[in-house]
């Protein structure tokens, strides 16, 4: 295929973690619930799901579990930061160690080890579908999914009448609270789905993009999404253009190696979190935008009534 | 939900000070959960986990050297976090610090000039300060999340370090190494306690906190950060500058974290790796929460998680487990401590039985 | 009401309370409170704040549960476990701090409030033409962050009748309306008792609940001290009912001399933040003298916030214009430094804004009294600040604990004596407040009245910004009135005129503007 086709997809590859993590946290954040935890729940998605196909040889298998324990993750912090009422800033970073240090714990023994599996599997089976079989070829399935949910995502909170109650949560867990809607189980369930989401960025990085397990696996990805959320002012679409443009900067790295520029590699590395830092600038500048964009009750807790 | 919470009215002083214990109680019992999973006695293989560190001298010197960059950074984050200022970037600031203080001590190590261990500090410091002013000045000027932009700058650190450490400062008898060469008499710190690693670098911790406790509970400037922290609107209409608040919040953690660095590469390490911070900037973060943001309970968590960075260390010597397991166990106590603090201004009731409304007629 | 009618036989009584009570801790918000509504009454509930009004109707509306007492509605005992159940029965609430959504339309936001899951074009619809059939217009379509208050009550009205409710309450309606809104909102809400809906109506303004109320039910501390027929009396015996004593009496103040030097001058300030929720202000220019009280009326949302901020520093400065005091330019100089020239203030919000609740009296004392007293070469002096704190709970009879309880103990009226004690005894030459007696109950509202009057007596410039016309009538020496953040000019005490005020609160003003004559105020915020 041609060139800059080629170049589109390895963005599209590279940004799909991105993708996934942001917009799970996306929905998080509009019910009010700021999420930092993302990067630990990417790495434990990662490890659950590297070990799941490591040992199973099956893609949803790997998937699966990268989903629930990346949930599971985003369960305990929900009852931090919804039940128990900490400081969503603090309760995150806490979640992000624990997540980061128990992958590494957990993935010890596999440190170094790659996966060998089929094209077939490491496809889930899809590449052998008559009809449609190639199509999966060039884009691997999770990338579909990706979109699939992407689209999910949009239609659910553009058009649909649940939507509007999460983004009212998030707009005013008082209100939303006084017209009789669960904001707490609201609040639950969409920091669940983060997590979920969060999980299955992972296993995509630790199965389809590299196949192989090694410590810091994520670099730092997850934060990259907490900030293009922001960057998408929660909007969904723009969440799509962000996750591919610092999709194609983490292939810096690699471009710059194939050019021939004659720059440090370290620089090269450094672009996508300096990109991101500059991004956060841009889009930070205009208060009045951010002031109708954020999500108002956003790490404030619920007012607890007797 | 069968139980749910109702505000006390006023916060339990009780609470306040027995949650941290709570909090360790629980997390022994998640370590010695572990460990029987992982086919040990549990209770021997607590105590051996614990103890067994700083069962010598040297090991207690170990230890000191471990808590004192923790102790460090987390009393200079603490106060940022008190004003509301979220520095994330201890990290890179520690890199910072490496950085200018071992472009110091790198060419003038051999000197055997008394100058330039106060050089490196007082670089140590500037590099900290300067790393953590970028984030500082871009939420005052545009607005934007510091916890994000001070993140992104540890990776621009950690690069800008491995570029110095594969290329210009690699040594050229280090075998093709990414290390510095070891730095020369005039850099290191001189050790304090005899038969240990520990150097006087130390005594930056305690000092910190003494000033730290003077800023925080007895001065105005005090006053003014954790009014800012508690309510924005408040220190606004109190006429508290904003930029001030957020200057000064990030620049403690800064320096601090810059001075560790100093005195990482100045004292144990004695040379200039890749790995000079092994997730301190992180850990110093978990340390602050876990003194309760508090000077003197930051003193006693940093030695706690100290304790438990050697542990994990012994942990893969005499348990067979892998030395990650101190990070989760330090994360555990974390989330524990986190929970428990719910219970500083809130009782737990049962949830009352409507019928029992019906008591009047 | 558009509902098909299921038509049940007409109860003898709405809603019935049987010794209702509840109690927060220590504090006993409801003791035993009985009462009844029936079908198609307008009732009102009447008490000053902390009476236990609010906690009463939460309980109603499911929000809260009662410790003890039984509820009865049409006839038949029911427990109200949450809104929903409450809305189910056919309750419905209008709050005082509306449940609404700044970024919705105002029908999503309605649609919100409607059970099931109703098509937004349905919803359209039926904005309309309940819209229409109780004189309440509003624009379903439009954003509720661009809408003043008076056409977000409006929403809120509209999202409660179309649920069609047996039982309306309605918690402080009338505070956010001019006069003349007033009577259109008691307009609508005769139309709807007429249909069957019974009505009750939460207020301390005692003249309203004797024009629209066919009975009321007077609290006092948690309970109920008497029910009666409005008719029968007067605003007078219902003030001592709420009160318990003869309401206490102010002294009258010297009225201020026209000869007094200006001391706040504020020459054609405009503003405009960067911030869509806030109002500019176009053109403003004010001059006020020494020892004068000077009232600004106005509903919320019109400039009041923007003001007052400008005045006390929060905007150090504006895009146009100047404000001095004693002929200085304060542009550029912080809340800090006005307040060591002599230019005290204090906000509306309390709670979160002029005091931190969370921190003890005395921090919160240092919070804007720090000069050498309190603070030398950095360090607080303790002893001074603590002796200060005690010297501010005497002299002001603030109830408190001590000097080491928190703000947020306090109950409304204290903190309020507690923090403009705080402002005064900076011995201010100028003294900004905003709704100086929000919230606070009747006896520690004259003690705040008597203090500003003597403050003004002892020659001190002072500028009350308020919601509540009785007030600014009774406390000022001119009056003018704030309309789309431009002012009238003002009004000599003389010639106070409630209903021309009332006009320019709507921004249909015969006075004349600021703005100039023959400038159209198209924009004006309308009720």
């Amino acid at each position: 295929m041609s060139e800059t086709l080629a170049i589109v997809l390895a963005a599209v590859v590279a940004g799909t973690p991105l993708l996934y993590a942001a917009l799970g946290e996306l929905i998080t954040e509009r019910a009010g619930i700021l999420n930092l935890g993302v990067e630990g729940m990417m790495v434990i998605g990662a490890i659950a799901g590297f070990a799941a196909v490591y040992y199973s040889g099956n893609l949803w298998l790997g998937v699966l579990a990268a989903g629930a324990s990346g949930g599971l993750l985003a369960l305990a912090f929900g009852v931090l930061a919804i039940s128990l009422r900490v400081n969503h800033v603090a309760a995150g970073l806490a979640l992000t160690i624990f997540g980061i240090s128990l992958g590494s714990y957990v993935g010890k023994p596999l440190v170094g080890q790659s996966l060998s599996l089929s094209e077939v599997q490491l496809s889930g089976g899809l590449t052998s579908l008559p009809l449609i079989g190639p199509l999966f070829r060039e884009v691997h399935p999770l990338i579909w999914l990706s979109w699939l949910v992407f689209a999910g995502i949009w239609f659910f909170l553009a058009r649909s009448r649940a939507g509007l109650v999460l983004r009212s949560v998030g707009e005013s867990t008082a209100s939303a609270d006084a017209l009789g809607y669960p904001v707490m189980r609201i609040q639950y369930l969409a920091t669940v789905f983060g997590g979920v989401m969060a999980g299955v960025a992972g296993v995509f990085i630790s199965v389809v993009y590299t196949s192989i397990w090694t410590e810091g696996i994520v670099a730092g990805r997850g934060w990259i999404a907490v900030a293009l959320v922001i960057f998408a002012t929660w909007r969904p679409g723009r969440c799509l253009v962000g996750a591919y443009l610092f999709g194609g900067m983490t292939m810096a790295e690699l471009l710059g190696q194939v050019i021939g520029l004659g720059v440090p590699t370290e620089l090269l590395s450094a672009t996508p979190y300096l990109a991101t830092v500059i991004v956060l600038v841009l889009i930070s500048r205009k208060d009045s935008t951010m002031r109708l964009s954020v999500p108002a009750s956003l790490g404030k807790s619920l007012d607890i009534k007797g | 939900m069968p139980f749910r919470f109702e505000a006390r009215p006023a916060p339990s002083r009780k609470v306040f000070w027995l949650s941290p214990l709570f909090a360790v109680a629980l997390s022994s019992l998640v370590a010695m959960a572990i460990f029987a999973l992982s086919g040990l006695a549990p209770v021997a293989s607590l105590i051996l986990f614990v103890t067994d560190p700083v069962s010598s001298l040297y090991g207690v010197g170990e230890l000191l050297i471990k808590a004192a960059p923790l102790v460090l950074i987390a009393v200079g984050l603490a106060i940022g976090f008190r004003a509301n200022v979220w520095n994330i970037g201890g990290e890179g600031q520690i890199i910072m610090g490496v950085i200018f203080s071992g472009a110091l001590a790198l060419h003038f190590g051999d000197s055997g000039s008394w100058l330039v261990l106060p050089g490196m500090v007082l670089l140590g410091i500037l590099g900290g300060c300067l790393w953590a002013a970028i984030p500082a000045l871009l939420r005052i000027h545009f607005r934007a999340n510091e916890i994000l932009t001070s993140l992104m700058l540890n990776y621009v650190a950690h690069f800008g370090l491995i570029f110095l450490v594969h290329g210009p400062w690699r040594d050229p008898a280090g075998f093709n190494f990414p290390q510095s060469k070891p730095l020369g008499e005039a850099a290191l710190f001189p050790i304090l306690i005899e038969g240990t690693r520990a150097n006087i670098s130390i005594l930056f911790a305690p000092l910190a906190v003494v000033l730290a406790w003077l800023l925080l509970k007895r001065s105005f400037l005090g006053f003014q950060l954790q009014a800012r922290g508690v309510s924005q609107n408040a220190a606004q209409y109190a006429g508290f500058r904003a930029d001030r608040a957020i200057l000064v919040g990030m620049l403690c953690g800064g320096a601090a974290a810059g001075l560790a660095g100093v005195a990482e590469i100045g004292g144990p390490l004695g040379q200039i790796y890749p790995t000079v911070t092994p997730g301190y900037g992180y850990a110093a973060i978990i340390v602050a929460f876990l003194g309760r943001l508090h000077p003197v309970g930051i003193l006693f968590a940093g030695l706690l998680m100290a304790l438990l960075y050697l542990s994990g260390d012994t942990a893969q010597m005499s348990l067979g487990l892998p030395p990650a397991i101190a990070g989760v166990i330090q994360a555990t106590l974390l989330f524990f401590l986190l929970s428990t603090e719910v219970l500083v201004n809130y009782r737990i009731r049962r949830a009352r039985e409507l019928s029992a409304a019906r008591a009047m007629a | 009401m558009t509902h098909a009618a299921k038509e049940q036989p007409v109860p003898r009584w709405r809603l019935e309370l049987v010794g209702i009570s509840k109690t927060y801790g220590s504090v006993v918000a409801n003791d035993g409170i009985s009462l009844r509504v029936k079908p198609g009454e307008i009732h009102g509930l009447v008490g000053e704040n902390g009476a236990g009004k609010s906690t009463l109707m939460k309980i109603l509306y499911g929000m809260v549960r009662p410790d003890a007492g039984q509820i009865i509605w049409n006839d038949k005992e029911t427990l109200i476990g949450s809104p929903s159940v409450a809305q189910r029965l056919g309750i419905g609430m209008i709050l005082q701090h509306f449940a609404l959504f700044d970024t919705l339309t105002a029908a999503e936001n309605i649609a919100l409030g409607l059970p099931g899951r109703p098509p937004l074009n349905d919803v359209i619809r039926r904005v309309k033409a309940v819209g229409e059939q109780y004189a309440l217009p509003v624009d379903p379509m439009q954003h509720v962050y661009t809408m003043s208050v008076g056409e977000r009550q409006r929403v809120e009205i509209l999202r409660a009748l179309m649920q069609s409710p047996r039982l309306l309450i309605m918690d402080e309606p009338t505070s956010v309306l001019t006069p003349q809104a007033v009577e259109r909102l008691f307009d609508t809400l005769r139309i709807i008792a007429r249909e069957g809906c019974s009505i009750v109506y939460i207020s301390h303004k005692l003249g309203e609940v004797q024009r629209l109320c066919e009975r009321a039910t007077v609290i006092r501390r948690g309970r109920v001290v008497h029910t009666c027929e409005t008719a029968r009396e007067s605003e007078a015996s219902l003030a001592r009912m709420m009160i318990g004593s003869e309401p206490p009496a102010l002294r009258e103040k010297p009225p201020s001399s026209p000869d007094a030097p200006h001391r706040v001058q504020i020459d054609n300030l405009s503003l405009q933040l960067d911030d869509p929720f806030s109002t500019p202000l176009k053109n403003i220019s004010l001059s006020v003298r020494e020892g004068e009280i000077l009232g600004i009326a106005g509903i919320a949302g019109n400039g009041q916030q923007e003001l007052f901020s400008v005045l006390s520093g929060e905007i150090p400065k504006p895009d146009a214009g100047t404000v001095r005091m004693d002929g200085q330019d304060l542009a550029g100089l912080s809340p800090l430094r006005r307040r060591s020239l002599g230019l005290c203030a204090l906000p509306d919000d309390r709670m979160g804004r002029g005091a931190v609740g969370s921190m003890p009296l005395s921090w919160n004392l240092l919070l804007t009294n720090n000069r050498q007293s309190h603070v030398r070469h950095g360090f607080i002096r303790f002893r001074r600040l603590l002796a200060s704190t005690e010297d501010c709970i005497d002299k002001f009879k603030v109830v408190a604990p001590g000097p080491e309880a928190k703000a947020a103990s306090l109950s409304g009226g204290n903190l309020q004596k507690f923090l403009i004690g705080r402002e005064v005894l900076q011995a201010p030459t100028v003294f900004v407040v905003s709704q100086p007696t929000w919230g606070v109950d009747v006896g520690a509202a004259a003690a705040i009245h008597q203090v500003l009057l003597d403050l003004s007596a002892a020659g001190c410039t002072v500028i009350v910004i308020s919601e509540e016309l009785d007030e600014l009538f009774q406390l000022s020496d001119r009056l003018v009135v704030i309309a789309s953040g431009t002012l009238t000019e003002p009004m000599e005490r003389a010639d106070f005129d409630r209903d021309a005020v009332g006009l320019a609160m709507a921004g249909k003003t015969p006075l004349a503007t600021q703005a100039g004559q023959g400038q159209e105020m198209t924009d004006a915020v309308s009720v």
